[in-house]
Order: C-alpha cells, then sequence, then structure tokens
C-alpha cells in the first residue's frame, strides 16, 4: 500500500504577517517557512502506520506544489521520514489549480491512500483535498480524526457537526484530516536529516490548468478598541458593561 | 438564474445557521437582481422547510432517497450539483463547516465554478465577483475575485446576522439520476452529542487556560458557563494535558469560533490561540499578567486571579439573570 501526503510550505504560525506591492504580495523578508501544521499531524500518521507491519503500508511520499524556493519544506518532510517525493514546479496559484496539478501526477503515479490537510494555515482554504479527489473521481472522507488500517481496509474516524461516525471506505481514497489524527508532530532525527539529502525529488513540470480565483488585495483586520480594565475586586462592573454597553448578555 | 443556497438539516431540523445562510442568499440574490432557491437534502418536514421562507426563500427544493441518508461527499456534491444546474445557479452558497467543506470542493470541480470559503461580508462587487475572506488564520483578509459563471462560497459561521424578509416559500419534491454507484461511504457507528451546546454555534463561549493551574479548578468557568447559557472551550495546553476534552480545543489547530462573547480564563494568547477566536464580537480576559497578549485583543480585561474573580463573577451573572 502507498501513502501519499500532500504539504503545503507556509509561514511559521507565529508570523506577524505583512504585506507589500499596495498590499498585493506577502512581504517574505525574515519569514520562517515550515510544514502546514495539519500536513505536519498528516506525515506523522502516515509515518506511524509504515511503522506498524500489520498495515501493509509498504511507501510514504511527499507531494508538493511550489517553486524551487520551497525545496528545504520538502527535505524536512523526507528528514521527518517519507521514502520521497515529488515537486510540480509551479506557483501555487489556487486551490483548483493545485489540485489539477496533483491530481495529474497521482493519476500516472497511483497511491491507494491520500492525506490532505483540512487546511493551509495561510489561505485557510480547505479545499485542495476534495478537489483532488473530485477531479480523480474517488472518494473523499473529510473531519478525519483518526484512520487506522485493519485487514487491508481503511477505519476512519470523523467529525460531524456535533458528533463524530466510524466509517469505511474503498481505497483508493483521500483522508482530509484534523486535529488529533496525530498527538504531536514527529521531529526529525539528525541520522533523519542525513539520509534525507539523498532521497529522491521528482520534479514535474506544470500540466495545462488555469487558476479560477485571484486575491486582489489583503487588508488587515480592524484594530479592536483598547481593553478597558476593570477593578478585580469589583467584577460585577464587568457583567454590567457586558450587559447595558456590549448588550451581549 | 438564481442563488442557490443549501440548507443543511440535522436530524430533520435547521439552526439558526441554516437561517443565517438564506439571509445571506437572499441578500445576494438582491445584489444580482435575481431569486433565492434552496436545496434541502434528506427527510425534513413541510413545516420546518417552510421556516426558511421567513429569511426570504421563494422555492425550496428537497430531495430525499434511499441514497443520502448519510453525508456520502460524492452523492452529496453530484446532488447539489443537479439542482444548480436546473435552477441555473450563478452562486451557490453553503456553510463553512465540516459539511460544507467536505462537500463544496468537490462541487466546485464538477461545475468548474472558482470556490471561496470562509466568506465573512456580503460580496463587495458583483462585477467583477469579489468576496471578503479571512486568510492567514485571521491575520488578514483578502478581497478574492471569482472568474467563472458559476462562484461557490461558503459562509463563516456566526458573520452575518439573521434578517427577516418574509417570501412565499414553495416546496418542491426534486428527483435526481444520482444513484447507488456513488455511495462509497459505510458509516458503521455514530456517537452524536446530545444536548450539548455546540462549540461552533454557541454566542457565549467561556473559555480555561493554563492560568487555571489544574483540572480541578474548572468548578467555578462551568458554573458561570452555565449562568450565561454558555458553551466552554480550552487553550491548546490545556487539551494537550487532557484537563479538557479535544472537543474544546479552541485555536489555529483546533476549532475556529466568532461568538459574540468569548470569556477567555487564565489563557496568554499566543498567536496560535488567537488565530481561533479573532473573529469574536467582544473579548474579555482575565489573567494575571497584564503584559499577555490577550489583552490586545480583548475590549474588557480583568487584571487578577481567575480562582478568586470567577466566585465573584458568578454570582454577579445570577443576581442578573433573577
Amino acid at each position: 500500500m502507498k501513502i501519499l501526503v500532500c504539504i503545503s510550505n507556509v509561514p511559521d504560525t507565529t508570523t506577524k504577517v505583512k504585506f507589500v506591492e499596495s498590499d498585493t504580495k506577502l512581504d517574505t523578508a525574515g519569514i520562517q517557512w515550515v510544514i502546514n501544521p495539519w500536513d505536519e499531524l498528516s506525515l506523522t500518521r502516515a509515518l506511524e502506520l509504515k511503522d506498524d507491519a500489520s498495515s501493509g503500508v509498504k511507501s510514504v511520499t511527499v507531494a508538493h506544489v511550489g517553486p524551487a524556493s520551497s525545496e528545504p519544506t520538502i527535505r524536512k518532510a523526507l528528514a521527518i521520514g517519507a521514502d520521497d517525493a515529488f515537486r510540480v514546479n509551479a506557483e501555487p496559484a489556487d486551490s483548483y489549480y493545485v489540485a489539477a496539478q496533483l491530481a495529474e501526477v497521482i493519476r500516472r503515479e497511483q497511491y491507494d491512500l491520500i492525506l490532505c490537510g483540512i487546511e493551509s494555515s495561510d489561505y485557510n482554504g480547505s479545499m485542495t483535498g476534495g478537489m483532488i479527489a473530485e477531479f480523480l473521481g474517488i472518494p473523499s472522507i473529510s473531519g478525519v480524526s483518526d484512520i487506522k488500517i485493519e485487514n487491508g481496509t481503511p477505519v476512519i474516524i470523523r467529525e460531524t457537526d456535533g458528533g463524530r461516525e466510524v466509517v469505511s471506505v474503498p481505497m483508493p481514497f483521500v483522508a482530509i484530516v484534523q486535529k488529533g489524527i496525530a498527538k504531536e508532530p514527529r521531529i526529525a532525527s539528525m541520522r533523519g536529516i542525513m539520509t534525507a539529502r539523498t532521497k529522491a525529488v521528482r520534479i514535474y513540470e506544470p500540466s495545462p490548468a488555469e487558476p479560477l480565483t485571484r486575491i486582489m488585495v489583503f487588508e488587515k483586520p480592524s484594530p479592536r478598541a483598547a481593553c478597558k480594565f476593570i477593578d478585580p475586586e469589583n467584577p460585577r462592573q464587568l457583567i454590567e458593561l457586558l450587559q447595558n454597553e456590549a448588550k451581549v448578555i | 438564474m438564481s442563488v442557490l443556497v443549501y440548507t443543511q438539516n440535522w436530524d430533520g431540523k435547521f439552526k439558526k445557521s441554516s437561517f443565517e445562510l438564506v439571509s445571506y442568499g437572499s441578500k445576494v440574490a438582491g445584489m444580482l437582481n435575481t431569486s433565492l432557491v434552496c436545496l434541502s437534502i434528506g427527510t425534513v418536514s413541510d413545516e420546518e422547510l417552510l421556516k426558511l421562507g421567513k429569511y426570504g426563500a421563494g422555492k425550496i427544493l428537497r430531495v430525499d432517497n434511499e441514497y443520502c441518508k448519510i453525508l456520502d461527499n460524492q452523492v452529496y456534491s453530484d446532488i447539489i450539483a443537479q439542482a444548480a444546474l436546473k435552477e441555473d445557479a450563478r452562486v451557490i452558497i453553503m456553510s463553512n463547516n465540516t459539511e460544507g467543506k467536505a462537500v463544496a470542493p468537490r462541487l466546485s470541480v464538477r461545475l468548474k465554478a472558482g470556490m471561496a470559503s470562509g466568506v465573512s461580508k456580503l460580496p463587495l462587487s458583483t462585477e467583477p465577483f469579489t468576496v471578503y475572506k479571512r486568510t492567514y488564520s485571521g491575520n488578514a483578509f483578502a478581497h478574492l475575485v471569482i472568474n467563472t459563471d458559476i462562484k461557490i462560497i461558503t459562509l463563516a459561521q456566526n458573520s452575518f446576522d439573521l434578517i427577516e424578509t418574509p417570501n412565499n416559500a414553495s416546496i418542491e419534491n426534486m428527483s435526481v439520476s444520482t444513484d447507488g454507484s456513488l455511495l462509497k461511504t459505510v458509516v458503521k457507528n455514530t456517537q452524536k452529542q446530545i444536548g450539548m451546546l455546540l462549540l461552533t454555534d454557541a454566542e457565549i463561549v467561556v473559555s480555561g487556560g493554563r492560568g487555571l493551574k489544574s483540572p480541578d479548578n474548572w468548578g467555578p468557568l462551568l458554573e458561570l458557563a452555565g449562568a450565561l447559557g454558555a458553551a466552554t472551550a480550552c487553550s491548546r495546553p490545556v487539551s494537550d494535558e487532557g484537563w479538557r476534552s479535544h472537543e474544546e480545543h479552541t485555536g489555529q489547530t483546533g476549532k475556529v469560533i466568532a461568538p459574540n462573547l468569548y470569556i477567555a480564563i487564565g489563557i496568554s494568547g499566543a498567536t496560535q490561540h488567537l488565530a481561533g477566536i479573532s473573529s469574536s464580537k467582544y473579548i474579555v480576559a482575565i489573567n494575571t499578567d497584564k503584559d499577555a497578549p490577550i489583552f490586545e485583543v480583548a475590549q474588557y480585561g480583568i487584571v487578577g486571579d481567575a480562582l478568586k474573580v470567577l466566585p465573584k463573577l458568578v454570582e454577579a451573572v445570577k443576581e442578573l439573570k433573577k
């Protein structure tokens, strides 16, 4: 069984984002780039499955759409333990474009289980996984908080709006994962970092596809009014403000 | 031409968020000078469906067959695509909740319709069709243009107020060509939270962090939540430690919420936590450290020991509610 983990290259989640060129582009100066947090958890779960011989998982491949500058993030995924990787050499213009690129390669290389994070921390799209599945005409399960392989069959927990379900679906399929899929992201060992250098990263040129959306401009959220401090000895005043000024209780 | 809103049901019932979607769809239809059609999938009574009319629904399509009893993303996206084509929908609106996130991206590819998720305002313009959406986990918002004839929007929860625009709604039972061949999901077991206020639906949320020092100290927080009719949440360290269930974790990798009032108790306000709560209308912070970043986003703050402040707050709320 072959697992594919799709990863996005995002600014470190503590970054104070700024924009340049009349707020049309992210100011990348000084930004630390990392594997999107949910993708990192997907990768961790994929490697846990591979470690368990009874799962039948033979390989974990990492997929990415981005320019050469995102190589360090792919190498990090290889250092954590992925076996190999491919990169489609293109700017990730929008989710539709990215999913079209990934689907094209997946169609050729054939994977049994494709893992995608529920969203990327930069565009907050929650779209790529479902789009890949539709391009390929295969099932997708969203809100996945656990996945096991029992006797060659996936057993999945999906979180719903107000509960959870244990579901199963035939392979190949796309699992769109969220919190719970793995406890802590796995960290690269020194040996992992050394061996990552020699692992294969296949580079593909993009196939013809057009993005369907375009970001015109970014804006920062409007600043909030300064905090009103209330005497800790008299919290009753807070309740009065919430009732009469904010009118929320 | 039409605007199509997919209204999810929970065991045959709608929620406030369903009516928010319809209110939003009604406004978008007005901007495009066209009519609003709602689509319901599953078993929902006439009486329940007609409630959508109060918020502007004209035609209400009902699809109910043996293949849509559980959520299968392929079946649902196929049904919504058929409804969209039948009604010549220019804009398809869904919630940015779990089901919307599961189905809308498939629909986007199926119809080759550009999609924007987590939209929190009415379209900024219709020509070009420009929407306002959350990016960088709430640290920025983007003006995003959708270039295709059909557009798909998922609306952020609690981002749009209910607007009553009564309409003469009529129900049409729609037949679809969807059959069992698409249905691949098998549900083996279902657990539902019964009688609990869902965190993502709640108008008031009371949330605790490591500042409460021990899971044994949650009593007064739960009492405050009970007195306010609020849902409870927590920070990531608290759920990682197992002090509270991971269902309560609010933040970047947990739940993203936008209640009217968020009360953060003993939470310092790391960037990752703020990513989950920054769209709240009002934020109250109670923390011993006056320099904690949570006070930069809070409108009301108390610098003090939560364990001393909480009992007094509970008392004040109970008096108010008398």
